[in-house]
């Protein structure tokens, strides 16, 4: 499986764009804070968040650690059960009827806001409710896109199993699952972003102190601007490898489609 | 008869197409195909020829008329696996591998794993590819997919393959080629065929027996009886075969009187050998 492998490694010429982007905006960014003298508490210099993420590393790290383990922990429960969701609303019209409008109606809802009542619902040192909120954050956009995979079923496809005598069940399992996999995945992929945003963003509300979102806000309430900017940039690495996790794991969980476009 | 394989007594098909508007596919069918013979349905688009495969493999119900195969109804043929099937796309699950995609019938019906890979493997060495089980589908090139799809067809060892034009889609040369294999396989599995196709030739050099059908609505209009013997590559150069090309190419075009081809056919033809009404009742509503 050569292919499989030249999918998963990195391209040097799909990498360097990007990066040479991002080190040029760096530099422009240090130059005009330089330039035009602005005061780090409006804009600090890159120099200057880089000093405190090498200072407080460890504590970024642990930081980091809390808040990822709330998106993972909400990511994986909100996408089972959207899963299971869309597999009920796939295979019956009435599941259909009654959970889609509910999902969209959920999905409508500011559920970052709901973070202070379910402060208020669990104890102040529980991570549950961060978790729930990431949880519903994510239930969306993975169940959408797996029920729009689950109704992709080819003709032939339906025919074949139709004339094995084939179980709805076994449709499901056979070909219903497999088909919907990649819609699955944009799903995944949207929604690993979403877990780390709201389990950040979550915290602004008050509850435990462990997380990215907490040192940001307590960095800033006291005047400590390049360290909530470190934060930041902590927060950006964290959402970036969830992302990054859920487009090595497509890869992985689709070898058929070694090729496909991210 | 009890070694009828396919029975089709009086079979009509409407489909209602929207609104009240109702197209009749089929009209008053009736067919019989012996156990191990290789009919061939032939008929310009719309004769209901593939209408009438999804008939015989309960794909489709039909408006009225009976179907047996093998003297039971055509759901206990289906729900007992009596056939396979095949259609003009391959229709391979792109996330198994070959050998995954014929024991997919296998592994459906709760046959162990390693049987179903026995199998799965016997018949690739059937269909000439050996060395492709672990291949994925999409590695294959189009005709080596349609061997694949009809390896899956026979997993069961269905005593009737359908195939609702298997080749439609290959290039000329990958066809003939699949003929030659499609012919020594069946040869081999003494499996009864019938066989959906518009290509003339495919028809007389696949077949017994070659059903020609005729449009709106779709009858049969006669059939036509080859006997090639043995299929080799000088049978499409010789003079029988294009002899009956010729037959089945006025039988198509509907001119020619019903010569004595379907004379020594199964009584039930007969009422189909009549020159039929313009104008059916199943028409008129």
């Amino acid at each position: 499986m050569t292919a499989r492998v030249r999918a998963v490694r990195p391209d040097l010429r799909r990498i360097a764009p990007p990066f040479v982007v991002g080190v040029g905006f760096l530099l422009l960014w240090q130059a005009f804070v330089v330039a035009r003298n602005i005061a780090p508490y409006v804009l600090p210099k890159p120099t200057a968040i880089w000093d405190q993420l090498t200072a407080n590393g460890s504590q970024i790290a642990e930081a980091a650690k809390a808040s990822g383990a709330n998106a993972i922990v909400g990511l994986l429960a909100g996408s089972v059960l959207a899963i299971a969701a869309a597999i009920m609303a796939a295979r019956s019209r009435l599941a259909d009827e009654l959970l889609t409008p509910v999902a969209a109606a959920v999905n409508a809802m500011p559920i970052i806001a709901l973070a202070p009542v379910f402060n208020t619902m669990f104890s102040s040192t529980s991570a549950v409710p961060r978790r729930l909120v990431v949880s519903v954050v994510v239930f969306f956009p993975v169940f959408v896109n797996t029920v729009r995979g689950l109704r992709q079923v080819d003709p032939v496809h339906a025919e074949l199993l139709h004339s094995y005598a084939a179980t709805p069940w076994q449709l499901t399992r056979t070909v219903r699952l497999p088909g919907a996999l990649p819609f699955l995945f944009t799903g995944l992929r949207l929604a690993s972003s979403l877990a780390v945003i709201a389990a950040v963003v979550s915290e602004y509300f008050g509850g435990l102190q462990t997380g990215l979102g907490s040192r940001i806000t307590s960095a800033a309430a006291n005047s400590a601007y390049p360290r909530a900017w470190a934060y930041v940039v902590a927060a950006c690495a964290l959402g970036l490898a969830f992302y990054l996790s859920a487009l090595l794991f497509e890869r992985l969980a689709m070898p058929w489609r070694a090729h496909s476009t991210s | 008869m009890s070694d009828a394989a396919v029975r089709i007594a009086n079979v009509s098909k409407v489909f209602a197409t929207g609104r009240s508007a109702q197209v009749c596919a089929l009209d008053g069918v009736d067919l019989v195909v012996a156990a191990g013979q290789f009919v061939s349905l032939i008929g310009p688009s719309g004769c209901g020829k593939s209408t009438l495969l999804r008939l015989i493999a309960d794909l489709v119900e039909p408006s009225s008329g009976e179907i047996a195969v093998y003297g039971k109804p055509t759901r206990a043929a289906r729900l007992d696996q009596d056939y396979g099937i095949a259609f003009q796309s391959a229709g391979l699950l792109e996330w198994r591998t070959v050998a995954g995609n014929i024991e997919l019938p296998l592994e459906l019906h709760g046959v162990p794993k390693r049987d179903r890979h026995a199998r799965a493997l016997e018949l690739l060495e059937l269909v000439g590819l050996p060395d492709f089980a672990s291949h994925r589908p999409s590695q294959l090139s189009g005709g080596m997919q349609q061997r694949v799809a009809i390896a899956r067809a026979l997993a069961e060892k269905p005593k009737l393959l359908l195939m609702d034009e298997p080749f439609g889609a290959l290039d000329e040369m990958t066809r003939e080629r699949m003929q030659a294999e499609l012919v020594r396989i069946c040869a081999e599995t003494q499996t009864t065929v019938v066989f959906v196709t518009h290509s003339i030739p495919e028809a007389v050099y696949l077949s017994d027996r070659v059903v020609v059908m005729s449009a709106r609505p779709g009858r049969i209009s006669r059939i036509v009886d080859v006997a090639l013997g043995a299929r080799v590559e000088e049978t499409r150069a010789s003079t029988g075969f294009f002899a009956k090309i010729t037959e089945v190419r006025e039988a198509l075009r509907g001119g020619g009187s019903a010569a004595s081809q379907g004379a020594n056919q199964d009584a039930n033809q007969d009422a189909n050998q009549d020159a039929t009404p313009p104008v059916s009742a199943a028409e008129m509503r």
